[in-house]
């Protein structure tokens, strides 16, 4: 069938500058450039080009630009060129479009409408190069209060397992078979080196990751694959994956053709063969299921670490929150509107789920109404973009965040959102071992590390100028962000004060 | 947060909270000899430069011994009228043993005081079944202080009282007759509120029971201090960043029995980094309690000094970025912002120190009760 559509890039070479060294033909996963022996040319189908750079970052002369496709539709502010375009691309395939990253859509994101206080004249702020300025969070369920042994002064109330991060920020689940190998490695390197932790997402523990595991979070999620005792026993925490941002309320489908030998022993299944999660846990249809999994796991590994699970954002996530500390789960991670995915429905990504600043913030006043939020941690991921938005996630009153898209991003994901084609130039979202062998462990975790490094510095700037040496003093402290541009209904599910109250 | 709706009653100058940079002073005698307050009143009155007069008073023990098994409670009415309602009120849930204005002198360097009456009470059948007496009278000073307009119980203790209001504490002190008074615990706070015009129920010492806090500094973390407190129905209502302080000392050492060392761990905690090199089993102690108190962390710069029945705590942040000197002589501790107050009067000291950051100074009452053996020297004000 002959497409109607129009490609989106154009591809813009300088014949004075292109040498035909063919580096471009090599770099890119999705067959863009191609060699004329013939000519001693290099040709460009545009129509192919998925706008990631990979060629332009490369060409060693500097020959190559993309350009959006500057295709100029008549103006019409209800049949936009998306709404034309996926409908052209549906009329083609007959099949549900997918997508990857996160939510594109311009919703509000409420991390731009909230500023940060200072300290002037009453309370001197702390210069972090010279004074302590502390990090450190412990992920798990805390008691209530402390009872201690007046004679010994020993501790009597016993303590619920708890994992110390030494920044608030984790790696977020990111399965190996969605993202390659050498990604999780870089991304496991990079987490035991800052005191930290990333997470296996629902694809297993590869065997050479098994030397990580006091740095992973393992996730169990709906088709259970790669769960095993040693797999429990091996990560530091356990994550029951209910939902995910990108796709909340639906499963997954790991194509068969991507079942890699690698890939088909960590999950535990066949070569080739699909590798499909259920949208709900078969076993869990309700909150007293979800209590009994979790006991499960924690039986499993004797109470030794702290059982959490992840939930999407959505509409009664305040209610569900509570369920879930409820049902005995150490931390609750919340998913927002535009958490990240490797592939997910189009239609279900964009428009499925909440933000996760309101969804944080309904959380957390929630579980304090009810004096449980002591019983949970609480993990906020989806749309998490730099050091602020960290900050500000903590004041509405996060423990922590995951982190993914900007992990892929720190290793040279340009957010072309192709994930789900299995073709990724920058050999990330990728099993083809041609592509994915363009990510070196070592060097990916030095740029995580350096990531993270950088948003530790810039948060604990943020924090002295506040007057706060440590992290703990700012989680949940709403009165240190005032909101710009936001309505007074925003504002009080933020419990947040306008700017100049 | 449901401060709007605490606010619109309970803080008529609109601030979330009060800023302060102040002085503060305290002297207790170990041996529980009750004494004049007169040094006290001239070695605050000597940090003079420190408070701006929007703010003085003075926490006093031992001040009741006549009426030591019944709680004082001194209530400041800002608005005419109301007085009639509280009353009834305080009728219908307190024994009432007495009822009385608190006598004060006419003092032109403090203006417009509102009323201010003294009741004794006891609680006895009053209290629901299971809940302490302690526990009943907080209730019903919460309840007092946000059910009746302009009305604050700001001092509820045994045998102790707090007197405070606006103008410098010299002259705060000469308003309510202290040099009546005799003590062995006496607090002094001189103020200098810089973000309102200051308020008679802003003023320090804060109290709770007969715990009372005089505080320099300004609480950043206050936001969660006060939201982790909400949790447990404390009804921030004076919306002071040192009501949370007050508040938090009554979780820890009342209701969750923490002893004062552990309590002050809580409040001003070690690092992490030091707590991490210390190889004793305190270590596991302190973590301990770094991870179920976090949100009653005192960040930002701060030094109280806090007192109840028979002791007194001096504190300051953990990097110490508020003043505070200790000194001993004989068996009277003092505590002060400044050391000249100290000298002022008492020129002779056996030891003065300034305290590490974090590091509680506590100061007690040799083995005695005083809430049973009330000292003999006190003075009737009736």
């Amino acid at each position: 069938m002959k497409s109607y559509l129009a490609s989106r890039f154009h591809i813009e070479r300088d014949p004075a500058r292109c040498i035909q060294c063919q580096v471009c033909v090599r770099q890119c996963g999705f067959e863009v450039h191609s060699y004329e022996v013939e000519d001693d040319e290099i040709l460009s189908d545009s129509s192919r080009c998925v706008g990631c750079h990979r060629c332009v970052v490369f060409c060693p002369t500097g020959a190559l630009t993309v350009r959006e496709n500057p295709l100029s539709y008549r103006l019409n502010a209800n049949w936009r060129p998306e709404a034309i375009e996926d409908t052209i691309k549906q009329a083609e395939t007959g099949g549900v479009l997918l997508t990857g990253m996160g939510n594109d859509k311009p919703y509000p994101v409420y991390w731009d409408h909230l500023v940060l206080n200072a300290s002037q004249v009453t309370n001197p702020s702390i210069d972090p190069l010279r004074e302590p300025m502390e990090l450190k969070t412990y992920i798990g369920a805390k008691p209530d209060r402390l009872e201690i042994d007046p004679r010994t002064s020993e501790v009597t109330t016993p303590m619920p397992p708890q994992v110390a991060i030494q920044v608030p920020i984790m790696f977020s689940a990111m399965s190996f078979g969605s993202i390659s190998l050498p990604v999780q490695k870089s991304l496991a390197r990079a987490a035991e080196q800052a005191g930290t932790l990333f997470n296996t997402g629902e694809g297993g523990l590869h065997r050479d990751l098994y030397a990580y595991g006091n740095s992973a979070v393992v996730q169990v999620a709906s088709g259970r694959f790669g769960v095993d005792a040693d797999y429990l026993s091996a990560g530091r925490m356990i994550e029951i994956k209910v939902g995910q941002g990108a796709k909340p309320g639906i499963g997954g489908h790991l194509p068969g053709e991507k079942v890699s030998p690698e890939v088909a022993a960590t999950r535990m299944i066949p070569i080739g063969s699909d590798a499909i999660s259920p949208a709900p846990h078969h076993d869990i249809y309700s909150i007293e299921d979800l209590a009994q999994l979790i006991y499960a796991l924690k039986e499993a590994t004797q109470y030794t670490k702290p059982v959490g699970v992840k939930i999407a954002a959505v509409h009664n996530v305040a209610a569900i929150a509570s369920g879930i500390a409820r049902a005995g789960a150490d931390y609750i991670a919340i998913d927002g509107l535009r958490g990240s995915t490797g592939a997910a429905p189009k239609i279900i990504r964009d428009h499925v789920g909440i933000p996760i600043e309101l969804a944080l913030a309904a959380v957390d006043t929630r579980l304090r109404q009810e004096g449980i939020r002591q019983r949970v941690s609480v993990i906020a991921a989806g749309g998490i973009r730099n050091s602020a938005d960290v900050i500000k996630a903590i004041a509405l009153g996060a423990d922590a965040v995951y982190i993914a898209t900007s992990a892929l991003v720190a290793l040279g994901c340009h957010v072309c959102q192709m994930c789900y084609t299995g073709k990724c130039s920058w050999g990330i979202a990728t099993q083809n071992p041609y592509l994915n062998r363009r990510i070196n462990p070592e060097i990916g975790a030095r740029r995580l590390g350096n990531l993270l490094l950088g948003w530790s510095h810039e948060i604990q700037e943020m924090l002295g100028g506040m007057g706060i040496n440590a992290l703990e003093s700012l989680r949940g402290n709403r009165l240190h962000l005032r909101a710009v541009g936001l309505t007074e209904a925003e504002m009080r599910v933020l419990g947040v004060r306008p700017a100049g109250e | 947060m449901s401060t709007a709706g605490l606010s619109s009653y309970n803080n008529p100058y609109g601030d979330d909270h009060v800023i302060d940079a102040c002085s503060i002073f305290g002297v207790m005698d170990t041996t529980g000899q009750c004494f004049s307050g007169q040094g006290a009143i001239n070695a605050i009155a000597s940090m003079h430069d420190r408070g701006n007069g929007l703010g003085g008073g003075f926490a006093v023990y031992g001040c009741y011994p006549e009426f030591s098994d019944w709680y004082a409670l001194h209530v400041m009415y800002m608005e005419a009228g109301v007085r009639a309602d509280v009353e009834g009120y305080l009728a219908g849930h307190f024994h009432l043993q007495v009822a009385e204005e608190i006598r004060t002198r006419h003092t032109r360097a403090v203006g417009e005081p509102p009323q201010l009456w003294r009741y004794f009470v006891s609680v006895d059948e009053f209290a629901s079944p299971g809940q302490s007496p302690d526990d009943y009278v907080v209730q019903q000073v919460m309840r007092i202080n946000t059910r009746f307009n302009g009305t604050f119980v700001f001092s509820s203790g045994k045998n102790m009282g707090v007197f405070k209001g606006i103008g410098y504490p010299e002259d705060v002190a000469d308003f309510y007759c202290l040099d009546d008074y005799r003590g062995y615990i006496w607090t002094a706070h001189g103020r200098f509120p810089t973000n309102t015009p200051g308020w008679w129920g802003g003023a320090h010492p804060f109290s709770l029971l007969d715990w009372t806090v005089v505080h320099n500094g300004e609480i950043s973390s206050y936001g969660i201090n006060r939201r982790y407190l909400e949790a447990y129905g404390y009804q921030c209502t004076m919306e002071t960043d040192t009501e949370v302080m007050a508040y938090a000392i009554d979780l820890l050492l009342r209701k969750h029995g923490l002893p004062i060392e552990m309590a002050a761990a809580v409040l001003a905690p070690p690092l992490w980094s030091e707590i991490e090199r210390d190889p004793s089993p305190r270590a596991r102690l302190l973590r301990s309690l770094r991870q179920v108190y976090p949100c009653l962390l005192m960040n930002g710069p701060f030094t109280i000094i806090i007192a109840h029945e028979g002791e007194m705590i001096g504190l300051t942040d953990r990097i110490r970025l508020r003043p505070l000197t200790a000194a001993t002589r004989g068996s009277r501790i003092y505590l002060s912002s400044e050391e000249s107050a100290i000298r002022l009067i008492e020129p002779q000291l056996d030891r003065v120190w300034t305290p590490l950051g974090g590091e509680p100074v506590i100061g007690r009452v040799n083995n005695v009760s005083l809430g049973q053996q009330a000292p003999s020297l006190g003075v009737s004000v009736a």
